[in-house]
């Protein structure tokens, strides 16, 4: 099968399930607050771009995700590059990590807010941390991916230890990298939302907590579809940097580690 | 040819050369045991014996990578310390880097030892152009097939131009009809060169085929069985393989191996 079909298809089964939704919500006459029909969550999303309130709202949560995603994936590099390199440290302060990797961040979204204030501030903290994980796991594991003959090559050509790593285990390590950034930048959309619903003065989650209370559910659904699209929006900004970055993957082993 | 009989010392020397791999659980593993032959300058050695006999073992030790063990190892009269400039190495499998692209692959001696790649451009092109290759400098190997793969292999062995070149079952993962243009191109390389090469190889007729010498080793634990001369004239030909002298040498390595059946070609 072609490309272009496979589209069509795609597009086809989007439009009929949307008319499935709407024609059972009408012909059942299901409560607008309980499940909206598309038609309303399209006007809710219309309006919510007209008064600005969405743009406004999308552009602090877009922020934190951002802002987040970058400190925990830089913080998860430079961590995951000396355990990868020292192993004395993955011996002595790994399991460390993983101990605070198990405690749920929702539960110590709280305490990031009471710390950090009820700004963003706060909120680039919980994403950060849970972004940060992935990318560290992943960037310890690839730094182990060169195979023992690349190493030995490079050691037989007089090679130091430091042209071993710049020349075989980082560009080695680079599919993994991706990997972790990949799962990060997705976790890090679910952060920020998770930190805005625990205490805050703005974001799209903010903005569902609003809604909900007023019962305005074809606003939360609008919502909903936005946080979505921003969330493919930036798997697909780091899909698209990995296939140029890692060009030589024509077959990539998506292994995910520590989502 | 043989150079031992000069004044100068062998290009490799190996004198009651022992090497056992320290236990990870249960015994130590005996891969070498009292291992002593020389390769003179200029002399293309293959070394034939079954899987775990320990050939690569001994190739590693050669190339610096593993530390000697007991015994005498020397290349040009001083005793094997780690890895030198001055030696090539080829493995079994190409071990080609994924990101670099073909030019960029053969010159990855040149960028370990600082050289300088402008030096060696030409030297590049040419060794390229040699191995048919000319054409996919810009290419990257996995646009390439196993046999080309293992020619940048060659070629990248070559670029620095080592005195010694090391070559570990270089064509044991290709098919028949590669590994004898592979066998003829490499002789092709070699000759005139003044290049010493030590190759191991799991195949008699390639053994005897490619050496002025065939070092034939046993397992458990790895030792020499005896060394045996070829005298079949140079350039060799595919067509010698059909001669006596041929099938009285490769006969004369087959015996050591009995009906064991651990050889396939
Ligand atoms: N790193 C190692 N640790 C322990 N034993 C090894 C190691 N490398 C090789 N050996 C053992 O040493 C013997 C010789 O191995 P090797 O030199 O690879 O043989 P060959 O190349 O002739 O197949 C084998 O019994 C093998 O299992
Ligand atoms: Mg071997």
């Amino acid at each position: 099968m072609t490309r272009a079909p496979t589209w069509l298809l795609s597009a086809i089964l989007a439009v009929v399930l949307l008319a499935l939704w709407e024609g059972a919500v009408r012909l059942f006459a299901i409560p607008v607050i309980v499940i909206p029909p598309p038609s309303a969550v399209a006007a809710a999303l219309w309006q919510g771009f007209g008064n600005g309130e969405l743009v406004a709202n999308f552009w602090i949560t877009l922020a934190e995700v951002v802002l987040g995603f970058i400190a925990g994936a830089a913080f998860g590099l430079v961590a995951g590059a000396l355990i990868g390199l020292f192993p004395l440290l993955e011996r002595t302060l790994y399991p460390y990590i993983v101990a605070f990797q198990t405690v749920p961040k929702v539960a110590i979204a709280p305490i990031f807010v009471v710390w950090f204030g009820f700004g963003i501030a706060s909120k680039v903290v919980i994403t950060a941390t849970i972004a940060f994980f992935p990318v560290l796991a992943n960037t310890i594991m690839g730094l182990r991916a060169a195979p023992a003959e690349q190493v030995d090559l490079m050691l037989a050509l007089t090679a130091s230890r430091w042209q071993v790593l710049r020349m075989v285990r980082f560009p080695q390590a680079l599919p993994y990298v991706f990997v972790g950034l990949d799962v990060a930048i997705v976790l890090a959309v679910i952060g920020a939302i998770v930190g805005e619903f625990v205490g805050a003065q703005g974001g799209l989650g903010f903005l569902i907590l609003q809604h909900d209370f007023n019962f305005d559910m074809p606003g939360v659904f609008a919502i909903l579809v936005l946080l979505s699209a921003l969330g493919t929006g930036l798997h697909w900004i780091v899909t698209a940097t990995q296939r140029r970055v890692v060009f030589w993957l024509h077959d990539p082993a998506h292994r995910t580690i520590g989502a | 040819m043989n150079a031992a009989a000069g004044l100068a010392p062998p290009l490799i020397r190996a004198r009651h050369l022992f090497k056992t791999y320290p236990a990870r659980d249960g015994t130590p593993v005996a891969a070498l045991s009292d291992v002593s032959f020389h390769v003179g300058h200029g002399e293309f050695v293959t070394v034939v014996g079954p899987s775990g006999c320990g050939k690569s073992t001994l190739l590693r030790m050669i190339c610096g990578i593993l530390p000697a063990g007991e015994g005498e190892l020397a290349l040009r009269g001083a005793p094997v310390t780690g890895p030198s400039a001055s030696v090539g190495v080829v493995f079994q499998s190409p071990v080609l880097l994924a990101w670099r692209s073909v030019l960029d692959n053969v010159l990855l001696p040149i960028d370990v030892q600082r050289r300088g790649r402008t030096a060696y451009l030409p030297r590049a092109r040419e060794l390229l152009a040699m191995a048919g290759l000319s054409q996919f400098e810009g290419k990257y190997p996995h646009e390439l097939s196993g046999g080309m793969q293992q020619r940048v292999a060659i070629v990248r062995a070559l670029i620095h131009d080592p005195d010694l070149l090391l070559m570990d079952e270089p064509f044991g993962a290709l098919d028949a009809m590669t590994r004898e243009q592979m066998n003829l191109d490499l002789l092709r390389l070699w000759r005139g060169s003044g290049k010493t090469v030590m190759l191991v190889t799991h195949s008699i007729p390639e053994a005897v085929f490619l050496a002025d010498r065939v070092i034939v080793m046993s397992p458990r634990p790895g030792r020499i069985s005896e060394i045996v001369t070829v005298d079949l004239p140079r350039p060799r030909r595919l067509a010698m393989m059909a001669t006596a002298e041929f099938g009285r040498l490769t006969e004369t390595i087959r015996a050591h191996f009995g009906a064991h059946g651990e050889f396939d070609a």
